[in-house]
């Protein structure tokens, strides 16, 4: 959910009006949770959950076995997947991109933690252009502060510039 | 100045600018990130509040009750089990004439358990005296509250407010919100000034008993205040729109209805999936429009059925069920329409947080039109 | 009667109401073998016995609805509920 708040903070900042929701499985720490996230240059009324993304984040790679994560993706489609293992075995849907970026060793190594959301952040406005690094490292630095600012606007970037370079 | 936040958060933002003065609440998903702000501000001295933790909803109200009465303008926040623990209390509180704020993160009633949305649980006390008012996004949420304490404070009325809002949906939704400075908050809503209250150089004892020969009078002065609040809310939206430029005059508001021949009708955050779903039917040549009742509590049947003049069929978005009964909001819209010649239809939708589509609303709209109603849209019979 | 926001009312009819009428036996107290313990007073669920100036007790006859719960716990059996001529 931080990831969805903090794209959407940021592409407000970038001047769209912007919405992100959960969508909570059971409460408790671990269980499956979604997010949404959509932006518009006019007001959003639509409340509904986001059945056809333009745009996936998968942060937890061992969801791909279970859940079609890329259910309702069209040709032109971005999917960034948190994973080490590239060639992870699931039905792409035709003409959608997948960035599979090793997101969990860099946050391991930037923040010490094995916090995906901030490092995933950094590969979609890479891949997908829709926010600006500055806007990114703005929302970031609005929510963390001091050290922990730092660190994460270190992973995502290492992530915007890992994708920047094969998108 | 448009500020990116969550709906609770902005609830928090707007209560504490409100100036309440004691805030007595129990936490309860998905109001918690309301209840923790306001903690955390009276903590830091953002408000100059009491703040009591209570060791349940029926001691949160109560707690509430007793500091009105003694004169303070006071706050609580509950949802669905949290209100229903409060029931006795809700009844108290408005025979008592106390003009309490409550915040209710609609949430549906268990058993079997649920924690996500419906409207059960502000439905479900519609018998008790308290005005009810519905959000459809984040924006409103946060302006009802302003306009419920000056609304409830008035000593023509004096009567608690239910500011209902889709929990999860709204709560828990990140847009961005228009936040007014406490000066402007100031200006619209002045300070509490109770019409009596509890003083031991003035003794007075609140909820006396009635015998039966007063009884009834009472309840029918409850119901006066009531009905005058409808006029009370009217003025109170239309200043509130003067100075800050959104207008809450309109206690339901019609989308696309001039010419509609088929009208929905809903309350809360469903209206803008609606109006999206309209929109689409519209360019399609569908003539559909949207009523969105904006309080629900005292009931507009005037308003609402000359809003609904012309339009032929009338589908009701229900996200309740009375049991043994049918949808609350569709029984309400068909004594309403009674002799008007529309055909009513009830659609209980959504119950549980079962989410609503754009294709939803449209394959509600055909099944109205078809003349099918009055009963449990998509009901998933394979799991029966 | 008009009817009173709130179903609010100033207290002090209680007083107006002398109970003592209600009663068909009333507490007779010997201060000779009072101990002066103020059980009596303790236990009264009327509020109904007071102290006097020797430190001994005496009921509130106006008020009094001769429970009889005084005389049950006092030590001394220094109270006794007698049939009142009415």
């Amino acid at each position: 959910m931080t990831a969805a708040e903090l794209i959407a903070f940021a592409a407000f900042e970038g001047g769209v009006y912007s919405q992100a929701f959960p969508a909570f499985g059971v409460e408790r720490r671990g269980a499956p949770v979604q997010a949404f996230v959509r932006f518009s240059d006019e007001k959003i009324r639509l409340r509904s959950q986001v059945y056809e993304p333009d745009y996936i984040i998968v942060q937890d790679p061992t969801l791909i076995g279970d859940v079609d994560v890329f259910m309702g993706m069209t040709a032109g489609g971005i999917a960034i997947v948190n994973t080490e293992k590239p060639d992870f075995d699931a039905r792409v849907p035709e003409g959608v991109k997948v960035y599979a970026v090793d997101a969990t060793t860099i946050a391991l190594e930037e923040l010490g933690l094995p916090i995906t959301n901030t490092t995933l952040m950094g590969a979609f406005a890479a891949a997908t252009g829709e926010i600006k690094l500055e806007a990114l490292e703005h929302a970031l630095r609005s929510r963390f502060s001091g050290s922990m600012a730092d660190k994460n606007v270190k992973a995502a970037e290492r992530a915007y510039n890992l994708v920047g370079g094969a998108a | 100045m448009l500020e990116f936040m969550e709906g609770s958060h902005a609830v928090a933002e707007i209560v504490k600018r409100c100036r309440p003065q004691v805030i007595a609440a129990y936490p309860i998903t998905p109001q918690t990130h309301i209840v923790e702000d306001l903690a955390q501000m009276v903590a830091n001295c953002e408000i100059d509040a009491e703040y009591i933790t209570v060791e349940s909803e029926f001691s949160a109200l109560s707690a509430c009750l007793g500091a009105s009465a003694a004169g303070s303008r006071v706050y609580s926040a509950t949802t669905s089990q949290g209100l229903a623990l409060m029931f006795e209390v809700c009844f108290n509180a408005a025979g008592m004439r106390q003009p309490i704020v409550m915040s209710i993160t609609n949430r549906s009633l268990g058993a079997p358990l649920s924690i996500w949305n419906d409207q059960q649980d502000s439905i479900s006390l519609r018998d008790s005296g308290w005005l009810q008012v519905y959000a459809q996004d984040n924006q409103e949420a946060a302006d009802l509250h302003m306009i419920a304490y000056k609304v409830c404070e008035d000593h023509n009325i004096l009567l608690p407010a239910f500011v209902c809002f889709d929990g999860f949906i709204l709560s828990h939704t990140y847009e961005p919100v228009s936040l007014p400075t406490q000066e402007e908050v100031d200006a619209y809503l002045p300070a509490f000034t109770p019409y009596q209250r509890l003083d031991a150089a003035n003794p007075l004892s609140f909820g006396m008993y009635a015998t039966p020969e007063y009884y009834t009078e009472f309840r029918y002065e409850i119901d006066q205040a009531l009905y005058r609040a409808k006029d009370a809310f009217i003025k109170a939206g239309r200043e509130f729109g003067e100075q800050f430029g959104r207008d809450y005059s309109a206690l339901v508001e019609g989308y696309r209805l001039e010419d509609a021949d088929t009208a929905l009708v809903a309350m809360g955050s469903i209206c803008g999936t609606a109006k999206d779903a309209i929109d689409e039917m519209r360019e399609h040549g569908r003539k559909v429009g949207l009523l969105n009742i904006r309080m629900f509590r005292p009931f507009p049947t005037p308003e609402i059925v000359d809003a609904l003049k012309g339009v032929s069929t009338v589908a009701v978005l229900d996200k309740n069920i009375s049991l043994g009964s049918g949808g609350a909001v569709g029984t309400e819209v068909k004594a309403a329409l009674q002799g008007s010649g529309a055909s009513v239809y009830d659609y209980v939708i959504a119950l549980g947080g079962r989410d609503v589509r754009k294709r939803d609303i449209a394959a509600v709209v055909d099944l109205a039109e078809k003349g099918k109603g009055d009963m449990f849209y998509g009901l998933r019979t394979e799991v029966l | 009667m008009a009817l009173r926001i709130g179903c609010v009312a100033p207290p002090g009819k209680a007083l107006d109401n002398k109970t003592g009428a209600w009663r068909v036996f009333k507490p007779v107290f010997d201060p000779e073998t009072c101990s002066k313990c103020g059980m009596c007073a303790m236990v009264c669920p009327e509020g109904c016995v007071r102290e006097t100036e020797e430190g001994t007790f005496e009921p509130d006859l106006d008020y009094c609805k001769g429970c009889g719960i005084c005389e049950e716990v006092c030590p001394k059996k220094s109270i006794r509920m007698e049939k009142e001529e009415k």
